[in-house]
């Protein structure tokens, strides 16, 4: 428990460290670790009862889409200025770095078992990422309808 | 008669030139494609060129008026970096065109002297930013606490020797080739010091700074509304991104 304490406070830090790199506006910061907490905490609850690969991190991504839109309605940004440090905590480092360690060991058996995770990992990500952005993209049609059906 | 014609004719290059400036900045800070088509045809919209059409990739805009008089504008884009704050200034400043509140001259100028108006972060707080994602990532992915300093101070100089490279060579795969060296390297020999614990998580943390994490999702973004020249180029230039961490960790494991 104290641990998962821990673990949140450091997905916030490191969404604000990753906005710090790549130069996100003042205001923006602490929402961008906002972003990385909640969909670090959707990934989380679901690997612990899920469990497996694909869901958690395509929950995950489709949280960050989800949110990050929202978000840049209300604060008037582009919405890329969140879902970037949101998708940080995400991103399969650990896999990456076996598949890249194994290579250069030479156990290629190995390092294709972690080439696959990685493969399935990002992708998961990237179909939650297109379903936010379908979800968004028939809200938009929705408020269109008659008699402000939408709203 | 004439006079008001080249006037008009004036300032239609002119509203051409804000468009592909505008679109030039924000390709080069690291927008998605769709985002630059939306604003830089809301720009002409707003404008008055109502038949404007835009091409743009990730090395270049073409844009003509859709006027018998203007023809069309290039622009060229060699380099491409990461900052987002110059993305939010045009997109604000796009707002504000579009609400009246500045004029096409204004907005001009302020593009031109967006590098005055747009802070970046001082180098030493850039840094620590680095230091904290390695950090607090080795946390999160390992469970490691015990080496969170060490991965802190790695990350840091990973992340000082990748943006000095930067500055010196200007090619973006051979810094971060050598970054990558350089993170392998020092967890290396802190692990043989004594100092840190896991060589393995505290190297995953110190390359997390290095991630082309924005290069993915702007590829698979740029994909999926249908661009398929700046999609593909972009997933190979995180793809390149990747191969360089790579080979860079490879060398560093095998030599020390």
């Amino acid at each position: 428990m104290n641990l998962f304490i821990i673990k949140c406070i450091c997905v916030y830090f490191s969404g604000i460290g990753f906005g710090l790199i790549v130069n996100l506006p003042h205001r923006a910061l602490n929402v961008a670790g906002i972003t990385a907490t909640l969909s670090w905490l959707v990934y989380y609850v679901i690997i612990n009862t899920w469990g497996g690969l694909g869901a958690p991190n395509f929950f995950g991504g489709l949280t960050i889409g989800l949110v990050s839109v929202v978000i840049a309605h209300i604060k008037k940004m582009p919405s890329i200025l969140f879902d970037v440090p949101g998708l940080v905590p995400l991103v399969p480092g650990g896999q990456a770095y076996n598949t890249i360690k194994n290579f250069a060991l030479g156990d290629y058996q190995v390092a294709f078992n972690y080439l696959s995770e990685v493969v399935w990992i990002a992708g998961s990500i990237a179909l939650g990422f297109i379903v936010a952005e379908l979800i968004n993209k028939i809200r938009i049609k929705i408020k269109y309808l008659p008699f402000g059906w939408g709203k | 008669m004439a006079d008001t014609a080249t006037r008009q004719e004036n300032y239609d290059h002119l509203v051409l030139n804000t468009c592909v400036l505008a679109g030039r900045i924000m390709i080069e800070s690291g927008s998605e494609m769709s985002r630059v088509n939306d604003t830089i045809m809301r720009i002409a919209k707003n404008a008055g060129l109502k038949d404007a059409q835009v091409y743009a990739t990730l090395t270049g805009i073409i844009m003509s008026g859709g006027v018998k008089e203007v023809g069309a504008e290039v622009g060229s884009i060699d380099k491409r970096a990461f900052d987002m704050e110059k993305v939010a200034k045009v997109n604000e400043l796009s707002r504000a065109y579009a609400a009246k509140k500045i004029d096409i001259y204004e907005f001009r100028d302020d593009l031109i002297h967006i590098d005055d108006l747009v802070a970046n972060f001082p180098l030493w707080l850039q840094t620590l930013g680095a230091g904290l994602v390695s950090g607090t990532l080795v946390v999160v992915f390992q469970n490691n606490l015990p080496d969170f300093w060490i991965t802190f101070i790695v990350g840091m100089c990973g992340w000082a020797v990748y943006y000095f490279l930067n500055i010196y060579i200007q090619i973006r795969f051979l810094s971060e080739f050598l970054a990558a060296v350089v993170v392998g390297a020092l967890a290396l020999i802190a692990v043989k010091n004594g100092i840190g614990y896991k060589a393995d998580d505290i190297i995953i943390g110190g390359m997390m700074p290095l991630v082309p994490g924005i290069p993915l999702t702007n590829a698979v973004r740029d994909a999926l509304s249908g661009n398929l020249i700046s999609g593909p180029a972009r997933g190979i230039e995180a793809l390149i991104s990747a191969c360089a961490l790579g080979f860079g960790v490879a060398i560093a494991l095998h030599f020390f």
